[in-house]
C-alpha cells in the first residue's frame, strides 16, 4: 500500500461528485459514502430500475445536467478511480474517521481528508395540523413524483415559499395528480425586492415565471396561513387569507410544506468547523473560505455549506476538491472560471432568498397550540414556557422543553424553535438565542450497530 | 389495481403501472404491491398511515421521504424495524403498524 492520502467525500450529489472528480484527476481514490441507493442526490435523484422513465422526465431542463453527473460517477466508480458506499450513514466523526452505519452494521473509516457534500433538506415553518399524517415536505413531494411516480393524496395543497414550491406544483401538475391551491407566503413585492439579484440569471428567472404562468389560478402570493383541518385520517382543508385579506378554504387530503432549504450541517460541527448565523437564510451556517475550507483537513460544498442550488453545488464541489489537492500539494486544475462563476450563483441566491423569505412574523406568532416539534408533540407554548424559564438560549429551551429532542433531531424545529425562542426574549434575530449544539449520532442507529465492536474498515483495502 | 383496500390508501399512482407484482401482509392481511416500490408507498396505496396505536404520536405516515426526520419507522413480524421511505418493499415481506409484542 502506498502512503496515498486517503479522502472521504459524504454524500453523492452534485457537489460530493464533482469533489470526487476532481480529487481522481490527481490520482487519488476518495471513498463517496452516501445514503441513497443510488449516486445522484436528492436533486438528481434516480429511481430504482423498475421505475427508470427517460432523463426528459425525470429532470425536465436539467435533463442533460442530470445524465452528465450520473455519468461521471458511474465512470469514475467502473474505473476504480472512485468508491461507493452507497445505502451508508456517517453517524459520528471524531479523531480523523468516521463511524459509518450500512447494510451491515457500523464500521469505523480512517480519513485524511473529508470533504463533507450532505446537502439540505427542506426549511419548515409549523402550521397547525402539520403533525397529522398527510402532511409532507415539498421534497417529499417531489421524491414520491420522482423516485416512486405517486402522488401523496388525491387533493393537494402547495404552501410555503421558495423555488421548490413552483418546481414541485409544475411537475405534480404535468404528471396527472390533482392540486388545488399552491400558496405562497411571499408577497409579489416581496420577489420584486430579489428580482435585480435574480435577474443575474435570467434565464432561470425566465423559466420559473413560466412554470408560475402554467399554474394560473392556482398559485396565490402574498398567503397568510391558517391551519390546516384534521380528521383522523389526515388533512381535510388549508385555511388562509389571500393577498388582500379575505378569508378562503382549499379543501384537501394531502398537503406540502416547505419553506426553501435548511442546510444539513450536523456533521460539519462534528468535524469541527465554526458557525456563523446567516441573516440572509435565516440559519446558522459553517464557516468556511472561498473554496470550501471549513476546518483543518476539512472541505465543504453543496447545500450542506451554502444554499446555491444545483449549479452551485457543482461549483463549489469541484472548488472542495481542489482546495484539498492544493493542501495536499497536488497539481490542481485551474479555479478562477469556477470561482467567477459560483459568485454568480451565489448572487442569484441571494435574490432567491429576498423574494422567497422566511416567514418570520408567522412562526413568531405561532399560536400557543401549535405544535412546533412533530417528533414530540412539542407545542409553541411549551416552547415559549421554557424561553421564560431558561432565559433566551435554544439549548436551555431545549433540555427544559424537548423541542430538537426528538428522532428527527431538530431538522424540522429547531430554525422556527429558535425564532420563537428569540421573539419570546425580544431579540430582533435567532442569532441571540444561540446555535443549537449538534451531537452524534446524526442518525439514529439500533442500539445493538453502537455498542457492538466497530470493525476498523480500510477504504483502500475493505472492500464491499 | 382491484384490491379494495386500496381506496383507503393515501398515495396515487401517477405512471409506472407495468411492474411486476408482488405480495406482502400488513397487520396479517395480503396486500399487492409493485417491484420497485419503497415499503411507504407499498404500505400508503393500500392504508392511510404506516404506525398508529402510540396515543402520544398518533398516526404517521412518513414526512420527507429522505431519510431525514425518522417518522416513517415499522415494525416487521420478524427481524428488525425499518425505516419505510427509504426501503424497498420485497415479496413475503409481513410488515405490521404496531411492535409486534402489541398484538392481542
Ligand atoms: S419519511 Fe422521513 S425518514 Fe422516512
Amino acid at each position: 500500500m502506498t502512503a496515498r492520502p486517503q479522502v472521504v467525500v459524504v454524500g453523492a450529489g452534485p457537489a460530493g461528485i464533482r469533489a470526487a472528480e476532481a480529487l481522481a484527476s490527481a490520482g487519488l481514490v476518495p471513498l463517496v459514502i452516501d445514503e441513497g441507493e443510488r449516486a445522484g442526490g436528492q436533486i438528481y435523484r434516480r429511481p430504482p430500475d423498475a421505475l427508470s422513465r427517460p432523463p426528459a422526465v425525470l429532470y425536465g431542463s436539467e435533463a442533460g445536467k442530470a445524465v452528465a453527473l450520473h455519468a461521471t460517477f458511474d465512470r469514475l466508480v467502473a474505473q476504480g478511480r472512485a468508491r461507493h458506499w452507497p445505502r451508508c450513514a456517517v453517524l459520528a466523526v471524531a479523531e480523523r474517521s468516521l463511524q459509518v452505519l450500512g447494510p451491515e452494521g457500523v464500521s469505523t473509516v480512517r480519513f485524511d481528508r473529508l470533504v463533507l457534500a450532505t446537502g439540505a433538506t427542506d426549511r419548515l415553518a409549523p402550521v397547525q395540523g402539520w403533525d397529522s399524517p398527510g402532511v409532507y415536505s415539498l421534497g417529499a413531494m417531489q421524491v414520491a413524483l420522482k423516485a416512486q411516480a405517486v402522488a401523496l393524496g388525491r387533493r393537494i395543497v402547495l404552501a410555503g415559499s421558495g423555488p421548490l414550491l413552483t418546481l414541485v406544483a409544475t411537475q405534480l401538475l404535468a404528471a396527472g395528480a390533482r392540486l388545488e391551491a399552491v400558496l405562497d407566503t411571499a408577497s409579489l413585492a416581496d420577489q420584486l425586492r430579489g428580482l435585480p439579484d435574480l435577474m443575474t440569471r435570467p434565464s432561470l428567472t425566465v423559466r420559473g415565471l413560466a412554470m408560475r404562468a402554467r399554474l394560473a389560478r392556482l398559485y396565490r402570493p402574498g398567503v397568510r396561513l391558517g391551519a390546516i383541518e384534521t380528521d383522523a385520517r389526515g388533512p381535510v382543508a388549508v385555511t388562509w387569507h389571500d393577498a388582500w385579506g379575505r378569508p378562503r378554504r382549499s379543501p384537501c387530503d394531502a398537503v406540502g410544506l416547505g419553506w426553501h432549504l435548511r442546510a444539513e450541517t450536523q456533521l460539519a460541527e462534528l468535524a469541527g468547523c465554526a458557525f456563523d448565523f446567516d441573516e440572509t437564510w435565516r440559519q446558522w451556517l459553517p464557516r468556511g473560505d472561498a473554496m470550501g475550507r471549513g476546518a483543518e483537513g476539512v472541505y465543504l460544498a453543496g447545500d450542506g455549506f451554502r444554499l446555491r442550488g444545483a449549479d452551485g453545488a457543482e461549483l463549489s464541489g469541484r472548488l472542495a476538491g481542489a482546495a484539498c489537492l492544493e493542501d495536499l500539494g497536488l497539481p490542481v486544475q485551474r479555479t478562477a472560471a469556477d470561482l467567477a462563476a459560483l459568485s454568480r450563483v451565489s448572487r442569484f441566491a441571494q435574490g432567491i432568498a429576498r423574494a422567497f423569505p422566511w416567514p418570520r412574523d408567522m412562526v413568531r406568532q405561532t399560536p400557543d397550540g401549535t405544535v412546533v416539534c412533530r417528533c414530540e408533540g412539542v407545542t409553541a407554548g411549551m416552547v415559549r414556557a421554557a424561553a421564560a424559564h431558561g432565559g433566551a438560549d435554544v439549548n436551555r429551551a431545549k433540555s427544559l422543553g424537548r423541542v430538537g429532542m426528538g428522532r428527527c433531531q431538530g431538522r424540522y424545529c429547531q430554525i422556527a424553535g429558535a425564532e420563537i425562542v428569540a421573539a419570546a426574549a425580544g431579540h430582533a434575530s435567532p442569532a441571540q438565542a444561540g446555535r443549537l449544539r449538534g451531537q452524534a449520532p446524526v442518525r439514529p442507529a439500533p442500539v445493538a450497530a453502537i455498542a457492538g465492536p466497530a470493525a476498523a474498515v480500510d477504504p483502500l483495502q475493505g472492500d464491499r | 389495481m382491484d384490491n379494495p383496500g386500496e381506496s383507503r390508501g393515501r398515495v396515487v399512482r401517477l405512471a409506472g403501472h407495468g411492474r411486476e407484482p408482488l405480495a406482502f401482509t400488513l397487520d396479517g392481511i395480503a396486500h399487492g404491491a409493485l417491484s420497485g416500490d419503497t415499503v411507504l408507498t407499498a404500505v400508503l396505496a393500500v392504508a392511510p398511515a404506516l404506525r398508529g396505536g402510540d396515543p402520544r404520536e398518533g398516526n404517521r405516515a412518513g414526512f420527507c421521504l429522505m431519510g431525514a426526520c425518522q417518522d416513517c419507522w415499522m415494525w416487521q413480524e420478524q427481524g428488525p424495524r425499518l425505516r419505510a421511505c427509504s426501503t424497498p418493499i420485497a415479496a413475503g415481506m409481513r410488515l405490521l403498524t404496531r411492535p409486534p409484542g402489541d398484538w392481542p
